[in-house]
């Protein structure tokens, strides 16, 4: 083999995927998974800071007791917007289809994804349904929360219900198609040698979560279609004055909308293993039970919907079973905790950035992990449901945990994405910044839902205004987090150090070729003859790398 | 503002101090693993940094399987008596003692609608003597909204269409919160009131006192009503040809025309009236018409209520 790319002094290749080819069409039009990744990118950060934006409004309406910053009506679409845009259109799509859009080919020696066209149709419906929906909720407003609970939804809400489940709708198609998408391309286009069993866990988690994209996905599509029946043409599905049920709704709804969670999360527990592996140098403890745990996840995961509905009058023995095995999908999320905990053990063990938002992402993960299990017990949920308990909770799993191992992952692959290198000091504060920031704005709220407070409340007891505050002042710490990354990643792109091919000693087929990749990622498919994270044997130095 | 700042809920039932014990337990196992896995974490990568730029880390030795099994199976056996203990509680929660009293709450956007049960009613003010079970049937016109009253640890979502119950037996006197915690609307925030525990002393004279809006005991008003909607042309000690007699019904099991059997609990007197074909009594034709859209949730209510007394009458009559 001639020089190596890994060599950090090689001069790397001139052609890129990045200046291939110029001009505005050159990107809308590309079929390029690198490039769509990119495109995804933009357009996921926009909805970031617009779901962000919406949360300054909100957590500004709760620093008094009295609802006086906005009226209740306004209020009450401040959260609908931020929970649809956050989730919908941030959330569900942000780690999959940017770095796994990016990455996924890459980590199983493949030159593109099996369906290229079908790749670049998945961002134009996630862009269709995201401009429809915002189209929609800024010129009416929906103001059902992102649950859209019946009745309300269907006869008692005058918003704009209907456009903005349309947004969704066509945004639902994204996620099946790109979830399709990795499922083909995980079994179909992995390089010579490149096992199921060799694949990094970055993959294995993608395989998993596409599965609940594929499966799960459908039925919220149906469940609006139904809303749509009900609410268009009066037909009795959920609104008992015509002859439905509205707890129906909620089975219809939580069947998709609980496995989504794991959508969000189960990426960014690819992430973190990747990240710990790397940091460490050492392979994951227990690869395939980590394996083995992300498929577990997935299917266990559609059979919990209802602890969602456990004081929403269903039948005690129903609350029972859903407990138990709500319960049981706590198994394979601590296994993972734990495993990642003793790769640590032994490891070489290097502070950089990315490896900052993984430990960070641990921690806040077990704390909303472990207030799920809370959760999950019926006599606990009783008194902490649909109060501030919930909303800590979820936050610690969805802010703390996916958003955490999403920044952990734009970091670590952001100079083999852009090829330039970002302030080492600064991305390393703006870890620091958010977790503190995530800590001081969301621990309140535990203590708020224990006391009681319910839920989009625009009002509130005067008693709850310290808690209030602290976590107000919280999201001021939290947002100037968040807008750190943003503007040194900018300011990298144009001012950066270019970046070596591997920036850090890692393995894994993603190092080997240069950074920026050219288009097509490999010169020649290469043959993998080695496990994922295999930092022991000293052959991994002379193997065959394709650059 | 500080010293009316609470860090802990006001506990007004042993319901509460249950919950509370289950919760701060599993929040101290909660507290003990967390601080497990940060201290390992600390202490990992401080002890295992890295000391040179091409150190790399050393694999484990030996099966990793007895570690993996340990932390797969402590963790399940610690949630499945978390959740035995839950369960027992839930189901305690979810299961009025017999003599508790019978209070119903209407819920509609945006305010509570209570009834006690001798027939007083009072807006967004629910006033109980302590020591005394209290069991709340609970119905909305509208959304679903939910009733929570925090400082006894109960909740139960208030469901058109259908009939929920929560029950408490408040053991503190005082004054207490009382919040809808479903998401119903615009004024969501304001579907708010308060839950007055008294001496039964001091409620019977809270009761008699008028107050409120007593107007006339809902068992009266469901009489008129009966007669009203000419209930009672069927429904009539000497006319069991076209109609069952409704004397003892409430908690008796009922035989349907299906052969099924049932349990005439208030839900199902509520269903028989506005969907009366749904579950007709073995012997009776399916003849009765509906009274879907011409009874209010309230009017139910006094039906049932009504329906409820005649049982009490009868079993006067026949001693």
């Amino acid at each position: 083999m001639s020089a190596l790319p890994t060599d950090p002094v090689a001069p790397q290749p001139k052609k890129n995927y990045l200046n291939a080819e110029y001009g505005v069409f050159s990107w809308l039009l590309t079929r390029d998974h690198k490039r769509i990744a990119i495109l995804y990118l933009f357009s996921v950060s926009i909805f970031f800071m617009l779901g962000g934006l919406m949360a300054v409004l909100i957590r500004m309406e709760l620093a008094t007791p009295a609802g006086d910053l906005v009226e209740p009506d306004i209020y009450n679409r401040l959260f609908t917007m931020h929970g649809v845009l956050m989730i919908f259109f941030f959330l569900i799509p942000a780690i999959p289809a940017v770095l796994g859009n990016f990455l996924i080919p890459i980590m199983i020696g493949a030159k593109d994804l099996a369906f290229p066209k079908i790749n670049l149709l998945s961002w134009y419906l996630y862009v269709a349904g995201g401009l429809f929906t915002l189209w929609a909720l800024i010129h009416g407003g929906v103001d059902t929360g992102w649950t859209f609970y019946a009745p309300l939804s269907t006869t008692y809400s005058n918003t704009w219900v209907l456009p903005v489940g349309i947004g969704i709708f066509i945004n639902g198609f994204s996620s099946i198609l790109t979830g399709l998408n990795f499922i083909v391309t995980i079994h179909r286009m992995r390089a010579p040698g490149m096992t199921w069993f060799r694949m990094p866990l970055f993959v294995w988690s993608h395989y998993a979560t596409s599965l609940i994209q594929v499966l799960g996905t459908p039925v919220l599509a149906i469940t609006v279609l139904l809303l749509a029946a009900e609410r268009i043409f009066h037909v009795g599905i959920f609104d008992p004055k015509l002859g439905g049920d509205p707890v129906l709704f909620q089975h219809l709804f939580w069947f998709y909308s609980h496995p989504a969670v794991y959508i969000m999360i189960l990426p960014a527990m690819g992430v973190v293993s990747e990240l710990i592996a790397a940091f460490s140098r050492k392979k994951v403890f227990g690869y395939h039970f980590v394996a083995f745990a992300s498929v577990a996840i997935a299917v266990l995961g559609f059979l919990v919907w209802a602890h969602h509905m456990f004081v929403a009058g269903i039948s005690v023995y129903a609350a029972t079973v859903f407990s138990i095995l709500s319960m049981l999908v706590a198994v394979p999320s601590a296994v993972k905790v734990f495993n990642w905990t003793a790769t640590l053990y032994k490891g070489s063990v290097s502070w950089e950035t990315p490896m900052l938002y993984a430990i960070g992402f641990i921690g806040l993960f077990t704390i909303g992990g472990l207030t799920g299990v809370m959760l999950a017990t019926l006599g606990i949920d009783i008194h902490v449901h649909d109060t501030y308990f919930i909303v800590a909770h979820f936050h610690y799993i969805m802010v703390g945990g996916a958003i955490m191992g999403y920044l952990g992952g734009l970091h670590y692959w952001w100079p083999k994405i852009t090829g330039k290198m970002y302030p080492v000091f600064l991305s390393k504060l703006s870890a620091l910044v958010i977790f503190i920031g995530f800590n001081v704005t969301f621990a309140p709220q535990f203590v708020l839902g224990y006391l009681g407070m319910p839920r989009r409340y625009h009002a509130y007891p005067e008693e709850f205004q310290v808690l209030n505050v602290m976590s107000s002042a919280g999201a001021t710490i939290l947002g100037v987090g968040y807008l750190m990354p943003l503007l040194y990643f900018v300011w990298a792109m144009r001012y950066g150090k270019d970046a070596p091919a591997n920036p850090w000693g890692a393995v894994g087929l993603e190092w080997q070729i240069p950074s920026p990749p050219p288009t097509e990622n490999f010169h020649e498919i290469p043959v993998v003859t080695h496990d994922a994270y295999e930092y022991e044997k000293p052959s991994l130095k002379e193997a065959p790398v394709v650059g | 503002m500080l010293t009316s700042a609470p860090f802990f809920p006001p506990r007004a039932s042993a319901l509460a101090r249950e919950i509370d014990f289950l919760f701060f337990t599993t929040l101290g196992i909660a507290v003990v693993f967390s601080t497990l896995i940060a201290v390992l974490l600390v202490t990992f990568a401080v002890k295992f940094r890295r000391r040179s730029p091409s150190e790399v880390g050393r694999e484990m030795t030996g099966s990793t399987l007895p570690l993996e099994l340990t932390w797969t199976i402590i963790p399940f056996l610690i949630m499945m008596g978390v959740f035995a203990w839950g369960t027992k509680i839930y189901f305690e929660a979810s299961r009025p003692p017999a003599n508790a009293k019978q209070f119903w709450v209407v819920g509609k956007q945006w305010m509570w609608k209570i009834e006690h049960p001798d027939g007083k009613r009072e807006i967004n003010e629910l006033h109980v003597p302590i020591n005394v079970p209290i069991k709340i049937t609970l119905t909305s016109e509208d959304v679903i909204h939910n009733f929570a009253v925090p400082a006894m640890r109960v909740k139960a979502d208030v469901v058109p269409g259908r009939y929920t119950t929560l029950w408490f037996e408040a053991d503190r006197l005082g004054t207490f919160h009382l919040f809808c915690s479903q998401y119903c609307g615009a004024e969501h925030s304001k579907m708010t009131g308060k839950v007055v525990v008294m001496e039964p002393t001091e409620y019977e004279k809270w009761l008699a006192s008028g107050g409120a809006s007593t107007v006339q005991t809902t068992v009266a008003t469901g009489e008129q009503l009966f007669a009203a909607k000419a209930c009672n042309t069927c429904h009539r000690a000497d006319s069991t040809a076209r109609a069952p007699m409704l004397w003892g019904l409430l908690g008796r099991t009922v035989k349907l025309l299906d052969g099924q059997t049932v349990v005439a609990d208030e839900s199902y007197v509520r269903e028989s009236i506005l969907n009366p074909a749904a579950k007709v009594v073995a012997g009776y034709q399916p003849i009765m018409p509906t009274f879907k859209g011409q009874l209010s949730e309230e009017e139910v209510i006094q039906l049932i209520n009504y329906i409820r007394s005649l049982k009490a009458a009868e079993s006067e009559s026949a001693r």
